[in-house]
């Protein structure tokens, strides 16, 4: 099977469980585990070639200039995770069938389980690290979902939180060491990565990048002093811990620390730190795990310690501490995921996981005695159990590892680490199963139905066949240690056995067995000296650092973002000149290497009247009609100014959007004060006015600037001027370039200017649905007002001049392919005609013809548009590509269509649609807010006039 | 010439600022417009000045102005009066509600009780 299907098998499968869940429970958990049976057993097939040693490999370019590919690789390290993600996956589908109860969304639990099942895979498949940051990252997200699934658990939110923020956070320390590893390697592929362990390892940003890697796989797979997410994961569905917390995400860490061992591990900094974070973690974690009287946090606790026990392997950086971390990966991942199904029977069975309410079962529950006293011995190191033998593995190089400078340490610490975790296994087992039968438990105790202890039952075969033959892993073993070490170092000739004769290792697991067993007897006296003895509590310093950070935040933010919006303005134009001064200061500006233009007459009157309207704005801008006119006075000369610099096409729209700006604004003041008055004092204004002076100065600056000197590269329009008219047809470039070469541009740009008309008719609407329409409907009028709403001359003029005007933007649109006009200038000067109606007849009459809603203007303009650009795949071309040709038709000329005409009504359509729209609004609230429109648009209102006169 | 279209468009701007950083929403919504001015001249201009070009293509001539920022003021000019229109309607929303236009009114104040001098004015 393509190693795409199979990353993309469980992605895919997350649909179905939210479909099968209609058909009852049953076919929900088939659908299931046929997604995961599919991939595991496509994964399978290629057991045979990855034994003879091939390294299997997906590829597909995306991106390739960029590095982006969606590369996949399978070699035996990959193969072994995969392998036990999706075969422990299996597993866990079936226990937890059995172990939701009817309350539990089922469809909705197995979703999640799929997706982070696909991410999983994802992640030990992936060639491209930045591939694989995409599927970290998911498996935070996925498991999130997963930990907090009962929702109404206070715990499960929280501890769903904790472990996003804490693994999230890690994550983005991942990206950034990522992408420094890929920038000093000069690639993305981890396959090219590993092969540069020299360049890597001389490189200055060496220690950046492990330090990034390291913070994002000790916060995932819950090392020291990262680890407090994981207990406080632990309110999650018991299967989820056993999946995630036991076999997959905790180990997706150590995954990618065994992933970059070939070049990042063996220096210096690599094996103080992952060693003693290791240990520290092995020792801390098992320390713990013996107090805690929940069998889940218990179990937490010494994931916590088995882990930081692969960490501090991996950290030896000799290819036997890599060997023994290989074997204790899967060692583990056995007895532990078993060992939390055991939490979960018995938490089902008793209805609770309180060891001091449990105890005695084995009489009760006698299968889950076994598989418990099966898995908990292998955890403790029993010797015929796996566990025993990685451990053994582990004291061994223990004894081998020196750390700051002293050898005995290491050994002391990890004996001390395999004792403490030998006393909670055997609590574990002893406090659980042993002892006294009591009759206080809170459920009557029964061993479960099948489907829930075969899953654990079935991890037992492994558990016992590898702690007696040893051997049989070893082959497999091998491989994996290669795939992780690489080039690097000789494989270790160690062997995997159970006698290895008279070691050190073996005195240092007597001492722990036996250590371990005397630490329980005592642990009455210990627990209590425990619990007298104050310590941090994790959760606590979490919740009070998030807290102290979302204050700070808020702090930050509130001060910056007050609400006001001229605050945040002001701001923002300070940074952007100081950035932008900085720059200037900085930078190399050499002066000015273009010519001036002559300067012209009519220029210089231009500018002066530019210039002193906008000046005078400052002077009247209290008066809201004069700015008005000034407004409409300044967007002339701009419409005069593109004209004068040959874009006439510039100064057709720029005048008649400037019509349809200022009839806007006029209705909307027809609402607003009609003054606006004097409220900051004469410090606030000097400082704006300085803050405008500087953003004013460095405008100039940068507009001489780029005006003065030359390109630093060539315009790309030289390819449009030449290609317009063989490839557009069309000698109106810039129009072209709107229906043609940026057609999609366009076609999106048309898609917001309706979408921007429809949220001014939204709210409008809401406008006059509440509060504000009583208001509107109360206001009196203060102006006084024309006599005649609707003076007949103008009445008159607007009906007569309608068509002609009309006549006027077809012929601007028509011609718009090879002279200046186009969609664009057509519908806003068709869109003034049907505006004038409005203003001199009312809106009452002029609703009364409009035949066509405006929102269906907009759409069907949309439709048009997109539709003529989906012509082009009839061709065979890609949207919107745009043909012509030239027809005669008697008797008329010969003339030319092309098929961007078609766009460019599209275009038409949308912008008379839109601005019509936006003005038929503001005129609505208008209305509602008078008395009603005369019957007659012509006749004169005399009562109006009585009214208002005295009013 | 050059340095006339440079002043002009920092004049644009600096009074655009300074009615943006104005306490109402009106002058607000004109300085948001001056900077749309100059933010289309500014892009126009980034093709360089070219006075008296043919407005098409001709047969002979070379030199033209540069179509492409022409096309990308184009349609910002046509947006850029939907979005005024947007930031109209919102300040109106906002004025209608609250019974004050200032940029900074709560949106849950209640609507003050209405001055005749305010009326009037």
């Amino acid at each position: 099977m393509s190693l795409f299907l199979i990353v993309a098998l469980p992605f895919l499968g997350a649909l179905l469980p939210g479909l099968f869940i209609r058909a009852g429970r049953q076919a929900c958990y088939i659908a299931t585990v046929s997604v995961t049976a599919t991939a595991f057993l496509g994964l399978m097939l290629h057991l045979p070639a990855v034994l003879r040693g091939e390294v299997l490999t997906a590829r597909l370019d995306w991106l390739p200039a960029l590095g982006l590919n969606v590369n996949l690789f399978l070699d035996p390290l990959g193969f072994m995770f995969a392998a036990l993600i999706l075969g422990i996956g299996l597993l866990i589908v079936t226990y937890a069938r059995w172990y939701l109860s009817r309350d539990d969304n089922m469809g909705e639990f197995y979703t999640y389980l799929l997706l982070f099942q696909g991410a999983m895979v994802g992640i030990v498949l992936s060639d491209n690290i930045l591939m694989l940051l995409v599927f970290w990252e998911l498996t935070s997200l996925s498991s999130f979902l997963l930990i907090g699934f009962w929702k109404h658990l206070p715990d499960g939110r929280q501890g769903a939180r904790m472990a996003l923020t804490v693994t999230g956070g890690g994550g983005l320390a991942l990206i950034g060491g990522m992408l420094i590893l890929g920038q000093i390697a000069g690639s993305y592929d981890l396959t090219t990565i590993l092969q540069n362990r020299e360049i890597i390892q001389a490189s200055p940003l060496y220690v950046p990048a492990l330090l990034l890697i390291l913070l994002g796989c000790f916060t995932k797979s819950a090392q020291f002093p990262f680890h407090f997410w994981l207990p406080h994961a632990m309110s999650a569905p018991t299967p989820v811990s056993a999946y995630l917390h036991s076999a997959t995400m905790v180990k997706a860490g150590l995954f990618l620390m065994a992933r970059l061992w070939p070049v990042l591990s063996g220096t210096e900094v690599w094996v103080t730190l992952v060693c003693s974070v290791g240990l520290i973690t092995m020792m801390l974690g098992a320390f713990i795990a013996f107090f805690k009287d929940d069998l889940k946090a218990l179990l937490a606790f010494s994931t916590v310690s088995h882990l930081g026990l692969i960490c501090f392997l991996l950290g030896t950086g000799t290819t036997f501490g890599a060997m023994a971390a290989v074997f204790h990966i899967l060692n583990h991942a056995s007895f532990k995921a078993a060992l939390f199904m055991v939490a979960g029977i018995v938490d089902h069975g008793v209805h609770t996981r309180d060891m001091r309410k449990l105890g005695g079962l084995r009489h009760a529950m006698p299968i889950t005695f076994v598989l418990a006293t099966l898995a908990g011995l292998s955890m403790a190191g029993i010797p015929l159990l796996n566990g025993f033998v990685s451990k053994e593995m582990m004291l061994e190089e223990a004894t081998y590892t020196t750390l700051f400078g002293n050898p005995l340490l290491v050994t002391v610490v990890a004996t001390l680490g395999a004792l403490f975790s030998a006393a909670y296994s055997f609590r574990l087992i002893g406090h659980t199963f042993l002892g006294a039968e009591r009759h206080d438990y809170p459920a009557h105790p029964h061993d479960p139905k099948p489907g829930l202890w075969l899953p654990p039952a079935l991890l037992m075969v492994p558990v016992v066949a590898l702690g007696l033959f040893p051997f049989l892993a070893e082959p497999f073993v091998r491989l994996v240690t290669q795939a992780v070490v690489g080039d690097v170092a000789p494989m270790p000739d160690q062997y995997l056995a159970l006698w290895h004769g008279l070691t050190p290792a073996l005195a240092m697991s007597g001492i722990a067995v036996v250590g371990g067993a005397i630490w329980l007897a005592l642990f009455n006296l210990l627990a209590r000296v425990w619990h007298a003895i104050p310590r941090p509590e994790a959760k606590a310093m979490f919740d009070a650092t998030i807290a102290g950070l979302a204050r700070g935040a808020s702090r930050v933010g509130d001060g910056l973002h007050d609400g006001n919006f001229s605050r945040y303005a002001a701001i923002f134009v300070v940074t952007v000149v100081a950035v932008g001064a900085h720059a200037w200061f900085t930078g190399d500006f050499a002066g000015a290497s273009r010519q001036m233009l002559p300067v012209t007459f009519v220029a210089v009157v231009l500018w002066g009247l530019l210039i002193a309207a906008t000046a005078s704005l400052v002077a009247l801008h209290r008066n809201r009609l004069m700015v008005l006119i000034v407004m409409g006075l300044i967007g002339l000369i701009v419409s005069f100014g593109f004209n004068y610099f040959s874009a006439p096409d510039l100064a057709l729209t720029q005048i008649t959007v400037e019509v349809v700006t200022i009839i806007l604004l006029l209705l909307a003041l027809n609402f607003l004060p009609r003054t606006t008055p004097v409220e900051s004092g004469s410090g606030r204004r000097l400082r704006d006015g300085i803050i405008a002076i500087a953003g004013g100065v460095a405008v100039t600056g940068l507009v001489w600037t780029i005006l003065m000197s030359d390109f630093p590269m060539t315009s790309i329009s030289a390819y449009q001027l030449a290609n317009s008219y063989y490839g557009g047809g069309g000698t109106n470039v810039v129009n072209v370039i709107l229906v043609d070469f940026r057609g999609y541009d366009t076609f999106g740009e048309i898609i917001v200017l309706g979408i921007a008309a429809l949220v001014i008719f939204a709210l409008t609407e809401t406008l006059l649905g509440g509060p504000v329409r009583a208001r509107l409907l109360n206001r009196k009028i203060a102006a006084v007002r024309a006599g005649d709403p609707h003076p007949m001359m103008m009445v008159v003029l607007t009906r007569v001049t309608m068509p002609v005007i009309v006549v006027a933007g077809i012929y601007i649109f028509l011609r718009g392919h090879n002279e200046p006009g186009g969609g664009f200038v057509a519908g806003l000067v068709v869109s003034i005609a049907v505006v004038m109606q409005y203003m001199a007849s009312g809106i009452t009459w002029a609703e009364k013809r409009q035949r066509f809603p405006y929102h269906g203007i907009i759409g069907a303009g949309v439709l048009i548009a997109g539709i003529t650009g989906m012509g082009a795949f009839l061709a065979g071309f890609p949207f919107l590509t745009s043909s012509f040709g030239y027809f005669r038709l008697p008797p008329l000329q010969e003339f030319e269509l092309a098929t961007a005409i078609g766009f460019d009504l599209g275009v038409f359509l949308a912008v008379l649609g839109a601005v019509m729209l936006s003005l038929e609004s503001f005129a609505r609230l208008g209305r509602r807010s008078e008395t009603e429109d005369p019957d007659d648009a012509m006749g004169i209102d005399p009562s109006r006039i009585l009214t208002d006169g005295k009013g | 010439m050059e340095f006339l279209v440079a002043t002009a468009i920092g004049a644009l701007t600096a009074v655009g600022i300074y009615l943006t950083l104005r306490q109402r929403t009106f002058p607000v919504v004109i300085g948001i417009s001056l900077l749309t001015y100059a933010v289309n001249v500014f892009l126009f201009t980034s093709g360089r000045l070219l006075p008296d070009a043919p407005a098409v293509l001709r047969d002979g001539v070379d030199v033209y102005a540069d179509p492409l920022p022409q096309a990308l003021v184009l349609t910002a000019i046509v947006i850029s009066f939907a979005m005024t229109a947007v930031v109209v309607i919102m300040s109106l929303g906002s004025f209608l509600s609250n019974g004050e236009d200032r940029v900074d009114a709560a949106a849950d104040t209640p609507p003050p009780v209405r001055k005749p001098s305010e009326e009037r004015s």
